[in-house]
């Protein structure tokens, strides 16, 4: 069996773990942190993510794509009222977002499949095998537009994607795993950009969720906006300057904006300062946690209605709960803590890291997958109600929202009229009345053999696999015969779509790995340099002065050469470092073993 | 109930007509699995739920035996388990799955189960009552004037006060009406399992029978209804 690693694929950071000796772990690269910012930039070099392509933000932020997670599976529509604030240009085609980068134009899922790609990059550097199999994880409330374009963003990076899995209850999975808890437990998921509740019963080994409910569109980044808004209304008071129309002073703000929300979650107060366009000086303000909890506390408050929610549909009272677990960046705020505390009268568990626990639940469910794990089960809930447009545009719903999944429903179609040879059906997803106010899923047309009105019976089959993903089959009740069913997805890329967009990911995966090459030569030269420089400065008093020379001569050819883009040249430049310091490095061995050896008589050291 | 409601009389005979591994064809026993090639078998579609979970067919359910022998089975199909198996195991492990599922969150409920039952032993009506039950037809038309009179206030006004006032005293009722019904169901329900313990052959005990379901399926409809016209009320006067 080929290792499945587990990915959280967040709105703001992104990870890869797997599972060592039946313990998860994250994976991070030589020199990087384990999280990568899940941000694409178009550089003269071509495409670049993480932490190189998030210092784009401000130097080039009309290409630079950062809460791309925000657009999956949605279209243009759906995400009227915050293009504004969004410094790269969206564009829709066939109902899906395309996110413009200089003269190309790319879907939310090959962004995405960026971002995976990268991660994919660092666990097969980590692990020394090439790694074709992941479980990917997605907001609770996810519909079925964004689970499927989660699965279309793994398949165009390379990826099989074995299970698609909701955030809060792979959380529950790496907790239970720690904590070996019983009994009823509730996470409360507050990430970048999105916000899930779940309820589950974990008992023997099963985690079983008895509720989910969230909010799609509120996040850490949410918070970071109000903050932004705030900013730039004193700016534009102080002095007279509306940065909201240039995007690279915009990012700045965003960023600073972030910073201080990050800050406060530790002090009482903090200092935003940044510089202004065309040298018109500094904006310079104070920021206090109470200042920061009065502008977020409506969106903590946002959050409280979903766990309400929650509650009802698993028929519980705050005081069934046993356990409260915090997942997501933003729970570190104090006042989120103080909100969900009130709510169910606990003290919420904060042990495990809020970023990274989601990441090793998927790497828990990628074990299960794989035969690795077999004590452990998740039998997880469908968020929304699944059903059909009937008529005078009503909804009838086939499956309730909170059913276990895999979840199945049968429909039995006939015809109106005599020789009619089809009929329409429209798939909604939602809890509202009426067709026209839940998500449009698909249309498709079901074949019926001619034959007199209300003859044909055919049976549909609608059936949420255990991804949350809806699969539709029919079957003509009088022949026996099963139809294949082509569902149209309304807001998502059809298969042929994902198909090109895999073959175009081959194409540019060339550009991409000569990026990457640049990057890591970079990345490495830098980590050269400093310890160098290092050596330098406690050793250098034990070699000729001429050879200090050569080693510096080399040290400045090696910076001038990492300022380009051939990593060939600056590789060649780090040897001819190593070279002129070998001198050094020997020295400042000796002399270190000399060190060790003084005071003590050589009776002691032979 | 999502249609899954087909079954026969005589499961027995269809049953039987299963009995060979859908994979190696051969002749097993195994209730779920196949004894030679032990892989997974459909659950047969005229099984019945209670079978499922080797429950008679009773209105009184230990749900911890409930639950337990639904994490069972669970273990047993969930498509976690399969992901190394062949297509076919996979789609089975999938369909029985979702069997399962829908399986458990029936029985789990009293008055779903009550209703499952119902199919079972007396055949699936889909007449879903449209008028309000005779001994609460003046109570409901009254009701319905009320509410639609409260729709068209104006909700500031001293009137709209004193229909919300009545509304309340009616939504009080109903409830109350909600609660004895409820109570007749537990009492039926009682009675339904005490003749199956004794599991007489007698005519009487078949006219028993009979009475019992019919009473059942009278209160279970109008339960719906007089649900239907409480969350409406609920919702209008909130």
């Amino acid at each position: 069996m080929t290792r499945i690693v587990g990915i959280d694929l967040g709105t703001t950071n992104s990870l890869v773990a797997y599972m060592d000796k039946g313990t998860p772990c994250v994976i991070s690269s030589r020199h990087e942190r384990a999280m990568v910012p899940s941000v694409v930039a178009l550089t003269d070099n071509g495409l670049i993510v993480g932490d190189p392509a998030k210092e784009h933000l401000t130097r080039n932020p009309e290409r630079t794509v950062y809460s791309v997670k925000r657009f999956m599976g949605k279209s243009l529509a759906d995400v009227q009222s915050e293009l504004a604030y969004f410094p790269y240009t969206l564009t829709e085609k066939g109902g899906v977002i395309r996110i413009q980068l200089g003269e190309k134009s790319y879907s939310p899922p090959q962004i995405s499949a960026m971002i995976l790609k990268e991660l994919k990059l660092r666990a097969e550097a980590f692990l020394g095998e090439s790694i074709t199999k992941a479980v990917i994880t997605v907001p609770a409330y996810f519909n079925d537009s964004q689970r499927q374009a989660t699965k279309d963003a793994g398949m165009i990076a390379g990826l099989e994607v074995l299970r698609i899995i909701n955030e809060p209850t792979a959380a529950s999975l790496a907790y239970g795993l720690q904590e070996k808890t019983q009994g009823t437990i509730v996470v409360y998921d507050l990430g970048g950009g999105t916000f899930d509740i779940s309820i589950l019963k974990l008992k023997n080994g099963i985690f079983e969720v008895l509720a989910t409910n969230g909010d799609t569109h509120l996040g850490g980044d949410d918070f970071d906006q109000l903050i932004t808004d705030l900013l730039l209304k004193d700016i534009r008071a102080q002095h007279g300057l509306d940065l909201s129309t240039h995007p690279d002073h915009m990012q700045a703000v965003r960023l600073q904006a972030e910073g201080a929300k990050i800050r406060l979650s530790e002090t009482l107060k903090t200092t935003v300062s940044l510089d202004l366009p065309d040298g018109q000086g500094r904006f310079t303000r104070e920021l206090t946690r109470d200042q920061l909890e009065a502008l977020c506390s409506p969106l903590v408050e946002r959050s409280l209605g979903p766990c309400r929610l929650a509650l009802k549909d698993s028929g519980l009272n705050p005081t069934d709960i046993d356990e409260v677990v915090l997942v997501g960046g933003a729970t570190r705020m104090p006042l989120v803590r103080q909100r969900v505390q009130a709510l169910f009268g606990k003290e919420p568990h904060c042990d495990l890291n809020p970023d990274e626990v989601v990441a090793l639940g998927a790497a828990v469910q990628a074990d299960i997958l794989s035969g690795g794990t077999t004590d452990m089960l998740l039998l997880d809930v469908t968020p929304l109600s699944l059903g059909i447009e009937t008529m005078g545009g009503v909804m009838s719903s086939l499956i309730r929202r909170n059913t276990t999944i895999p979840a199945s429903a049968k429909e039995m179609f006939t015809t109106y009229v005599d020789g009619q040879t089809g009929v329409d059906i429209h798939i909604l997803q939602g809890e509202r009345e009426l067709a026209k106010d839940n998500r449009s899923l698909a249309r498709f047309r079901l074949k019926v053999p001619p034959l007199p009105a209300g003859v044909p019976r055919i049976e549909v089959t609608f059936l949420i696999d255990a991804n949350g993903i809806l699969n539709v089959m029919a079957k003509d009740m009088r022949t026996g015969e099963t139809q294949s069913i082509e569902v149209k997805p309304s807001y998502g890329l059809s298969d042929q779509e994902v198909e090109r967009m895999i073959e175009d990911s081959f194409k540019f995966a060339a550009d991409d790995v000569s990026a990457r090459k640049v990057i890591e030569a970079r990345l490495d030269a830098g980590a050269l340099i400093t310890t160098t420089e290092k050596s330098l400065a406690d050793g250098g008093h034990l070699v000729p002065a001429e050879e200090v020379a050569k080693i510096r001569t080399a040290l400045s050819a090696l910076a001038s050469a990492k300022e380009g883009t051939d990593p060939r040249a600056i590789r060649g430049r780090m040897a001819d470092l190593e070279h002129a310091a070998k001198g050094l490095t020997v020295a400042m061995l000796d002399d270190s073993l000399k060190q060790g050896l003084q005071g003590k008589k050589i009776s002691d050291v032979t | 109930m999502n249609g899954h409601t087909h079954h026969t009389d005589d499961r027995r005979e269809l049953q039987m007509a299963r009995s060979m591994c859908c994979h190696c064809q051969s002749e097993m026993a195994g209730e779920y699995f196949c004894d030679r090639c032990v892989k997974v078998q459909p659950v047969s579609k005229d099984l019945d739920y209670f079978s499922c979970f080797g429950l008679p067919r009773r209105l009184a359910i230990d749900t911890q035996v409930l639950e337990a022998k639904f994490y069972e089975l669970s273990r047993a199909f969930h498509p976690d388990f399969y992901q190394n198996k062949s297509d076919a195991e996979q789609s089975i492990s999938l369909g029985n799955s979702a069997m399962l599922n829908t399986a458990y969150r029936t029985l789990r409920d009293p008055i779903q189960r009550a209703e499952y039952l119902l199919d079972l032993e007396a055949g699936a009506v889909k007449d879903i009552r449209t008028s309000p039950p005779a001994d609460l037809f003046e109570e409901i038309l009254e009701l319905q004037e009320t509410l639609d009179e409260f729709r068209e206030s104006d909700r500031s006004s001293q009137h709209a006060a004193t229909l919300r006032a009545k509304l309340h005293t009616d939504r009080t009722n109903l409830e109350e009406r909600q609660r004895d019904m409820e109570a007749r169901l537990q009492q039926l329900f009682g009675r339904w399992d005490a003749l199956q313990d004794r599991g007489e052959a007698t005519e009487q005990a078949r006219a028993e029978r009979t009475l019992i379901l019919k009473d059942m399926r009278d209160i279970l409809s109008n339960r719906t209804y007089v649900k239907n016209i409480v969350n409406d009320l609920v919702a209008t006067i909130a």
